[in-house]
């Protein structure tokens, strides 16, 4: 089971969270009316084999959105923030 | 490719089966080869085999980073059932189910398909309309099914839990009497046994590096075992396909995600349909063996590792302890985790790519196993003619950007809402 | 001591003041306490326990714990009784009963072995090979595999026990109680770290006094650590209750743990495997250990005569223990060409045939083994040579070497190494906060595991922050035990998995026809695949596919271990999160009088919503038909607490609003409500429900029941996370405000009877009006707004006043004639007045789709507004809201049915069927008096008038109907506005 960092919180159990997204996905702004922008925002994934930057939220808790920076191969988290943190621990380039 | 049968078993027996030829050969790469199918799994096998047997195209290799049928073909809870409601998706797995009804025969490998029937309980109104506008659509598209109210379904499954004072009462249920479960391992053999004997270039512990692209079209691939060439490359590499989309420089509409399932010990037989929850994701059978097969959700959140965590297994047990609580002494034997491609709409993607020569068959989500025929018979066609099927003509990547999605669930962009 | 004739007078473990009885097989016997079924069966004399799964061959107990394949029984009968339970593990109580499985009709004689005489037909992987002629004949054969399939029977009756969860959070937490194990909780225990010992067997297997005096050590035993996931994160299972007929009164039978460890020391010890030979299966053939083990702890001789037959020094000691016990040693064959003097010495005055093997196990009466067959063998190839030697035994105590018990580092995802000095898999690189000791880490030396289990737990708390004792210093480098693999390269029904019927031939075939990886290899014979998970068999299987390809065993592979570590229960894992509490249920602060009232209910995600109050003299249709009827004529009030409520404040309040609404909110003045609708990002629509401004910079917005937890993420992630510029605060307030409906023309007359106060004139309080006051203090939101159509109103007070309230209401409406209406009714009210709900929202429509293009702001952008001007939202043939009616005016509309223009069609082969549309809601009309529907139907807005046909094959209905206008019921508006 994991356990994940609330920026609020502290160490907590998965089970109080709730996977929301891909971290780095940035919506297009309101005054963009291109479908392909929007597209690319709510289809397009660029899956990571290794370290990503994913948005959870602290669903069973204290309902805030955070940042956690996770291994996809192995699951280990790095690094966990608020939404518009710039986590510092350094991004693996694996792919 | 010598005959299997109860005269060729008894002859073996004579020479202490000693003289049972390899079920397929293990040869080393060709150079270049006319289509290359990456993933060795059922999909990709089945693939295989239909582009020899119904279209002539026998200079293939299929390629498989470890052995054939490891991925998810060895790892679902072998379902099999037709039973959808969204144009696409109807007549695509009613296909595939036909393929199923004559597969062993086919394949002259027994792939156990036991027509045994699926279940989905419904337990609102709303769920029971729902079950029957789907039926209907079933129906009227020729395929089979029946509604059940409460005490038809007790009388099939004696050990659910109907009761009328239960937290979520059964209300009934839609049946699909030609639905069952098949011998998971068995596909991947028998497709693998019978595209070897079309001379189909079967190569495992080969895993593809690179697509190699020139000029818009793909040329070929880099692997752990050299380059190889080749006209035109399909992928069907459940769970990775957005990786390997991403090899040949394509966004794709895919999160990865694990899904684990679990068995039991061995019981003597109990449970003789599969029965799915309408209140929690939950899917319950049991295998010839005797074990409880079941699974549910995803543990939810993007993951290559094969690997899940408890709060799964525990939520999965669960939903199968309240729908049949007299389970509750029986033991979990074991439990694993496969890694699906899940779509933005639940629906699987197989056609063309704006790569010319490169073909996707991919995003089978929870649902993958079922198709496995119908999927390598109009990959085949896709590959082959260089354009779909009628059955697979929806499946595009091209829907995303239209909106012309195939939404079952109603769930709307996030993938691991199917 | 009746019966128990292989009992020693002195020894062992048990209390021999404590005799127990219980029966096996419906015989009764005597044991003690102490004692293991298996232990008690043995020193009974009782040798045969079970049959195997595919010959049905007679087996007897093989080990002495997890290892065991064979003695399986259904232990207990009734609500109680367990299948697949190992006898080796059960710890006997006075009145156990345990069954044999897997024969018919009885253990000795099982007609089903007569599948043995045909084992030349049945070798691994035949049933792929045929059962395919003819194709519709395969499930008549699977019924019958089905049947002989299996082994224990599941429990048909409820399960009367209790099961609890429990989390738990350590510094160090140690798996295995056994010397290292022990050694290393001290250690830790001594630095002050909080320590967990978990310990499978009822005690330690050393006494530790100083470790149960520490407040910071906890010891768990009859624990077993089952599985080992992400995290550092461990599954327990403890039985609490087991070695007992039955729980005490309100006891909990097994607790599972999930404890978070900092650090984790594996000192789960190692196990023996089987030597493979000819007829190895025969009752009496038994593990070494085991036979030492019964020997030892239980004072139990496994037989009279023993033949050990080994291929390492291990079985020289569990000679001398059964030895010691009274059994005479016959020999000890060893397949070494030559042993070292020190092992010889273990053995002084036992005949010792070095280069020697069994080749052949003879039984006797019921299967079971009264000698054995040796011959010398090559000292290269293994092959046996020279002439035959006989020894009469009824025990063959085998040691094929150790595995150490790894499945849980693996499990930990640690690398797994192999080691051809110990021929085992041995724990290599750790990937989590872990160690691995003692035997578990292929450590077979007493003393050397007592130091690394010190060493270990030591850094473990020091890597932790705590002061540990200094690591101690290994006596010297103890090479490891040379145990080199052997199995008999030829002869007949060599088991290598005897739960599963898996021989070395078997292994052979699969080599033969390419089954050649370590997977295949195990799914194709079934190798490994039983309860036991492969813990006897696996290296086996391996060595001899390795031995077939001529490559070492690491490049054949391994296989992974998977949780859990030996079956666990399903009860033990769902907790008491099953029935009715297998979810939380949301009650309204209605609800205990709408049960008092004997309303039936139906679920709403959690919630639990009244469907309609029964009415003496009327059916349920009737009951609901007045309801409805009564809205329309007088007033009803029903309970819509269940609606989601978000609290929206802030300056930029009404900016995110209208961001994610497609309405223009902008001139929505305080005081006012709005019909609202959102967009999901692709365009489609999400939710509807309420907007109302409380204050300038205060919005209380409604969600449907179904989406109020959906809409409230979806609003976060856009208020959190893409525009945390916006000044917007959202508080879900769903179960803070009980809300009541009050619908009919008697609407206005009863509010203002209860609230005096409020001026409801229609000037003062229109229709989209909103108005608070208060009653004796208690806050009051009042809504002018109707889902029935009729002139309503909707109320919010704080939810501890919802009863009071509610009953208020009906109290003052008395006079007006008013009653509670169910969603039963409110449905028909809403489908009358074509209002969509959760068949209509289904997520596949658009806002177009519904009627809603009107409320699309063109003025400013919202969230899903670029997507919904994709080709295939706006595209003409899309299915669009149309109202229903049976052509004839009478026959009900089928729920559920689609909608065609020929229901005769023949099916399609590849085009879809034509299928025009679908019967969302369908209900008979109390107002208009005939059935009404509401349907989803392409290019429905232009089909008004079009008679189709709903058809339902499923229910054998067909009924033409005419499309109309959605709104069947007061389509002006003017009871809403008047």
């Amino acid at each position: 089971m994991l356990h994940i960092a609330c920026p609020w919180c502290g160490l907590r159990a998965q089970s109080e969270f709730t996977y929301a997204n891909d971290g780095t996905l940035i919506r297009p702004d309101l005054s963009n009316d291109s479908i392909d922008d929007h597209y690319n925002y709510v289809y397009a994934r660029d899956p990571r084999r290794g370290i990503q930057d994913e948005m959870w939220r602290h669903s069973a808790g204290c309902g805030q959105f955070l940042k956690v920076r996770r291994d996809t191969l192995t699951h280990e988290i790095h690094a966990t923030g608020a939404p518009q943190d710039d986590l510092d621990v350094p991004k693996d380039d694996r792919s | 490719m010598s005959r299997y049968s109860i005269f060729s078993l008894a002859r073996n027996a004579l020479t202490g089966h000693r003289n049972w030829p390899k079920a397929w050969r293990s040869p080393n790469p060709k150079p270049a080869y006319d289509v290359i199918i990456i993933g060795g799994g059922g999909h990709g096998l089945a693939t295989a085999y239909y582009l020899a047997k119904n279209h002539g195209v026998t200079n293939i290799a299929v390629l498989e980073k470890g052995w054939l049928g490891g991925g998810n073909t060895g790892r679902n809870t072998t379902i099999v059932r037709s039973n959808y409601a969204l144009p696409g998706n109807t007549l695509f797995y009613e296909h595939s189910l036909k393929l199923w009804e004559g597969l062993s025969q086919d394949l002259n490998f027994n792939v156990m398909f036991s027509q045994r029937g699926v279940i989905n309980l419904a337990h609102s109104d709303g769920q029971r309309d729902a079950y029957k506008r789907r039926g209907n659509v079933m129906r009227i598209n020729g395929i089979d099914a029946e509604y059940l109210d409460r005490d038809e379904v007790a009388d099939m499954v004696p050990l659910l839990d109907t009761s009328p004072d239960a937290r979520y009462p059964v209300k009934g249920g839609l049946l699909q009497p030609r639905a069952g479960t098949a011998r998971h391992d068995a596909v991947a053999w028998g497709y693998a046994r019978s595209a070897d004997s079309y001379g189909v270039d079967i190569i495992q512990n080969c895993e593809v590096t690179g697509i190699d692209i020139e000029n818009g079209r793909a040329v070929g691939v880099q692997t752990t075992r050299g380059a190889i060439k080749a006209a035109k490359i399909g992928t069907a590499v459940a769970g990775h396909t957005g990786h390997l989309g991403a090899m040949a420089g394509l966004r794709l509409p895919f999160e990865t995600h694990v899904l684990q399932a679990m068995v039991s010990e061995p019981l003597k037989p109990c449970l003789d349909m599969v029965v799915t929850s309408g209140v929690a994701h939950a899917y319950i059978s049991q295998s010839d063996k005797g074990e409880l097969v079941f699974g549910g959700d995803l543990d939810f959140y993007p993951t290559y590792a094969q690997r899940g965590n408890f709060p799964r297994i525990e939520e999965v047990v669960e939903t199968m302890l309240t729908m049949f609580p007299t389970f509750s002494r029986v033991r979990l034997m074991r439990s694993w985790g496969g890694v699906i491609d899940m779509t933005m709409d639940g629906s699987p993607i197989i056609c063309k790519t704006p790569i010319d020569g490169f073909y996707i068959d991919g995003g089978w989500c929870y649902g993958g196993f079922k198709a496995t025929p119908g999927s390598g018979w109009v990959f085949a066609h896709t590959i082959a003619n260089d354009q779909p099927h009628e059955l697979n003509e929806r499946f595009t990547l091209k829907r995303f950007e239209t909106g012309a999605v195939i939404d079952e669930r109603g769930a709307g962009a996030t993938a691991h809402a199917h | 001591m009746t019966g128990q004739v292989f009992r020693n007078g002195a020894g062992g473990r048990i209390d021999r003041t404590v005799p127990l009885s219980f029966t096996f097989d419906g015989k009764n016997y005597q044991g003690f306490q102490g004692d293991t079924l298996a232990s008690a069966l043995l020193a009974n004399g009782v040798r045969v326990v079970g049959r195997s799964f595919k010959y049905h061959r007679p087996r007897g107990i093989l080990g002495a714990g997890f290892e065991e394949p064979n003695a399986l029984v259904q232990l207990g009968d009734g609500a109680r009784t367990e299948p697949n339970t190992q006898a080796t593990r059960v710890e006997l109580f006075d009145g156990l009963t345990a069954t044999s499985q897997n024969r018919w009709p009885s253990l000795q004689f099982d007609i089903s072995a007569i599948n043995g005489l045909f084992h030349r037909l049945l070798p691994a992987g035949f049933y792929y090979k045929t059962f395919m002629a003819p194709a519709n004949l395969w499930m008549t054969y699977e019924k019958i595999i089905r049947r002989a399939a299996g082994m224990g029977r599941a429990p048909t009756q409820m399960d009367p026990d209790i099961y609890a969860r429990r989390f738990a959070h350590c510094n160090v937490l140690v798996i295995g109680g056994g010397p290292a194990g022990v050694s290393a909780a001290l250690a830790a225990g001594q630095s002050g770290a909080r320590v967990i010992l978990a310990e499978d067997n009822p005690q330690l297997s050393v006494s530790e006094t100083e470790l149960a005096d520490m407040d910071n050590v906890t010891v768990l035993t009859r624990t077993m650590a089952a599985a080992y996931y992400d995290h550092n994160t461990l599954i327990l299972s403890e039985r609490i209750a087991d070695h007992k007929p039955a729980p005490a009164p309100f006891e909990t039978r097994q607790r599972m743990w999930k404890v978070r460890a900092q650090q984790v020391v594996l000192a789960t010890g190692a196990l023996e495997r089987p030597l493979v030979f000819p007829n190895n299966d025969r009752p009496g053939v038994m593990l070494a250990s085991a036979a030492q083990c019964y020997a030892a702890d239980f004072a139990v001789r496994a037989g009279n005569q023993a033949v050990v037959f080994t291929n390492n020094d291990s079985a020289y000691g569990a000679a001398r223990d059964m030895k010691a016990a009274g059994i005479d040693i016959a020999a000890i064959i060893d397949t070494r060409p030559e042993i070292s003097d020190s092992t010889r010495e273990l053995a002084t005055n036992t005949k010792v045939l070095t280069g020697h093997a069994i080749i052949d196990v003879a039984s006797g009466r019921g299967g079971a083994t009264r000698g054995v067959t040796l011959k010398a063998i090559h000292p290269d190839t293994g092959a046996p040579k020279g002439s035959p030697i006989d020894i009469a035994c009824d025990v063959v105590a085998m040691s094929g070497g150790w595995n150490p018990t790894i499945h849980l580092f693996s499990q930990s995802k640690g690398k797994i190494k192999y080691d051809g000095a110990r021929a085992a898999f041995v724990p290599g690189q750790s990937f989590q906060q872990e160690r691995s000791i003692g035997a578990a880490n292929g450590t077979f030396d007493h003393e050397a595991c007592i130091i690394e289990g010190h060493n270990a737990g030591a850094a473990a708390a020091r890597d932790v922050g705590f002061d540990a004792p200094d690591a101690r210093t290994s006596p010297s480098g103890i090479p490891p035990a040379a145990q080199p693999l052997w199995s008999a390269p030829t002869g007949a029904k060599r088991f290598v998995d005897f739960q599963n019927d898996v021989t070395a031939d078997d292994i052979g075939l699969a080599y033969r026809e390419g089954y050649q990886s370590v997977e295949h290899l195990k799914r194709y014979t079934t190798l490994g695949m039983g309860t036991d998970q492969g813990r006897t068999s696996n290296v086996n299987g391996l060595a001899i596919m390795a031995d077939h390809r001529r490559l070492d065993i690491p490049e054949v592979g391994t296989t992974t271990f998977r949780p859990p570590f030996s079956p666990i229960t399903l009860g033990g894992i769902a907790g008491w999160h099953t029935g009715q509490n297998f979810e939380a249920t949301r009650q309204s602060a209605m609800s205990a009088w709408h049960e008092a009232q004997g309303a039936t209910f139906s679920n709403a995600g959690l919630w639990r919503r009244p469907e309609y109050y029964p009415r003496t003299g009327m059916t349920p249709a009737e009951a609901v038909h007045h309801e409805a009827r009564h809205v329309r004529e007088k007033v009803g009030v029903v309970d819509v607490s269940t609606l989601g409520k978000i609290d929206v404040q802030g300056r930029d309040a009404l900016e995110f609003l209208s961001r994610v609404y497609i309405n223009n909110l902008t001139k929505l003045p305080v005081g006012k409500c709005r019909y609202g609708v959102m967009l999901r990002e692709d365009g489609f629509v999400f939710d509807d429900g309420t907007i109302t401004r409380l204050a300038e910079m205060r919005f209380l917005v409604t969600t449907t029941t179904t989406h109020a937890g959906p809409v409230m993420t979806h609003l976060e992630y856009l208020a959190q996370v893409q525009w945390p510029e916006l000044d917007v605060h959202l508080l879900s307030v769903s179960e803070d405000w009980a809300g009541i409906a009050i619908a009919g023309p008697n609407s206005r007359t009863l509010l203002s009877q209860l609230f005096q106060d409020v001026d409801f004139a229609n000037e003062a309080f229109p229709f989209m009006g909103y108005r608070e006051t208060n009653a004796g203090g208690v806050p009051v939101r009042l809504f002018r707004i109707s889902f029935s159509g009729e002139h309503a109103y909707e109320l919010n007070v704080p939810a501890d006043y919802g009863l009071n309230f509610w009953t208020a209401l009906l109290e003052t409406g008395a006079d007006l004639d008013v009653i509670p209406y169910g969603t039963e009714a409110m449905n028909i009210l809403r489908i009358e007045k074509g209002h969509v709900t959760g068949a209509e929202l289904n997520g596949r429509v658009t806002a177009d789709d519904l009627g809603f293009a009107g409320m699309m702001s063109k003025l400013k952008p919202f969230v899903g507004q670029v997507l919904a001007r994709r080709d295939a939202l706006t595209a003409k043939g899309r299915r669009q809201l149309v109202g229903l009616v049976p052509a004839d005016g009478e026959t009900p509309i089928p729920a559920g049915a689609q909608i065609l223009a020929d229901p005769d069609a023949p099916p399609p082969e590849f085009t879809p069927a034509a299928i025009l549309g679908e019967v969302t809601s369908n209900c008979y009309s109390p107002a208009l008096g005939h059935p009404i529907g509401l349907g989803l139907v392409e290019d429905g807005s232009d089909r008004h008038g079009d008679t189709l046909y709903a058809h339902s094959p499923i229910t054998s209905e067909t009924v033409a109907i005419t499309l109309t206008n959605p709104v069947f019921v007061d389509p002006a508006g003017g009871r809403l506005h008047g």
